[in-house]
């Protein structure tokens, strides 16, 4: 049987062969990262380069044809000292700040009951990844009928256990609800994720440590505080940092359950930066808005390729 | 704390990415908190910082 080598040899045809042979493998691996590096150059780094130009300018999308005016800092000056940015920034910490909270307490102790042996373990877990593997426009879409007051389900289970009238509040409407509504949305989302961080960070950590510990007659408790939790620790910082930025850029699933209302309630700075981009029509104002909004995430995913590198070290 | 400083010093990377790193997160708390107008203001300038010194000295011998 002819080798495959050969047989692909043979195949080539002979000027393209004649072609390669000639060129240094530098030169043929350039040859095979060119596409990538351009794709990469044209969709991410040219509109980058693009979008810091716009934003030291007044310039609007919708008129094209309007004289663009070179406008300085005065477009970052106005964003960091307008009280309403700061107000939708306070709200994404709020959203950002219980979301992680919950998150983490619930995945990790869903991941150290997990991770004991039990029949049907298996099972168990792949029924509660299932969220995650959700699309959040899905998502979005379910929970606000979950949430309607006169049909969904959420009210009736509050009516349930409190015994508060279902049509009498709404988990989206007015009353100050609308922010926990969608720190519950996410928490059911993304904890499963949480969950198997910390599941492989429990899985990680090697029997005969607690072997020793058992030896030297520590408790399950200090045994809990000194080598679980220090050896989960990584992991879960690194978890912490890809939700957070993750959450820091939420849009989808917020502004299909609330697009930001009632009111300014649930208006998360990337549903704010939408209206001022593609419904105000400012783009200048927005680009500087973007920038801004990019290098907080550009400087928390520094953070967290550095957590990885230490986590992949161990 | 001296072979903190002193690694500022002989420009080693892991006490100036622990710098940098401070810096993003201290300017991404100052974006965030509802406390002070200024902090707010003076964000974006400390994590540009922070971001702009981890790209430089994540180059720097370790």
């Amino acid at each position: 049987m002819a080798n495959p080598i050969d047989l692909a040899a043979q195949a080539t045809p002979p000027t393209l062969a004649r072609k390669v042979r000639g060129l240094s493998d530098r030169a043929i691996a350039w040859i095979f990262v060119a596409p990538t590096i351009f794709l990469l150059l044209a969709i991410n780094i040219f509109p980058l380069i693009w979008t810091i130009r716009l934003s030291f300018t007044n310039y609007a999308a919708n008129k094209p044809n309007a004289e663009v005016k070179w406008v300085g800092l005065r477009n970052y000056e106005r964003i960091l000292t307008d009280e309403d940015i700061w107000s939708n920034m306070t709200t994404t910490a709020h959203f950002l700040i219980w979301t992680l909270f919950f998150q983490v307490v619930i995945g990790f102790t869903l991941a150290w009951l997990i991770n004991r042996k039990f029949k049907g373990n298996d099972l168990l877990t792949t029924l509660i990844v299932v969220p995650m593997m959700l699309s959040p426009a899905v998502v979005g879409n379910f929970w606000t009928f979950l949430y309607q007051p006169q049909i969904g389900m959420v009210n009736y289970i509050v009516e349930f256990f409190t015994g508060i009238p279902a049509a009498s509040f709404s988990m989206l409407g007015p009353g100050g609800l609308a922010p926990w509504s969608i720190i519950i949305v996410d928490t059911w989302m993304w904890t499963p994720f949480v969950m198997l961080i910390c599941l492989a960070g429990l899985r990680s950590i090697p029997d005969y440590i607690y072997e020793a510990a058992e030896v030297d007659r520590a408790s399950k408790w200090r045994q809990f505080w000194t080598i679980t939790v220090p050896m989960v620790l990584p992991f879960l910082m690194l978890a912490v940092l890809f939700r957070g930025i993750e959450n820091f850029k939420m849009f989808d699933m917020v502004n299909l359950l609330t697009g930001g209302g009632p009111g300014d309630e649930t208006l998360l700075t990337s549903i704010d930066l939408k209206r001022e981009a593609f419904e105000k029509w400012r783009t200048g104002y927005s680009s500087a808005y973007a920038i801004i909004l990019f290098v907080t995430v550009f400087g928390l995913a520094s953070i967290y390729v550095k957590a990885l590198n230490k986590v992949k070290e161990r | 704390m001296t072979t903190f400083l002193s690694g500022l010093l002989r420009l080693r990377r892991g006490p100036w990415e622990m710098l940098a790193t401070i810096l993003i997160a201290l300017g991404v708390v100052m974006l965030m908190q509802p406390f002070f107008l200024w902090a707010y203001t003076w964000s974006f300038l400390v994590t540009l910082t922070g971001t702009v010194m981890f790209i430089i000295v994540s180059h720097f011998p370790e």
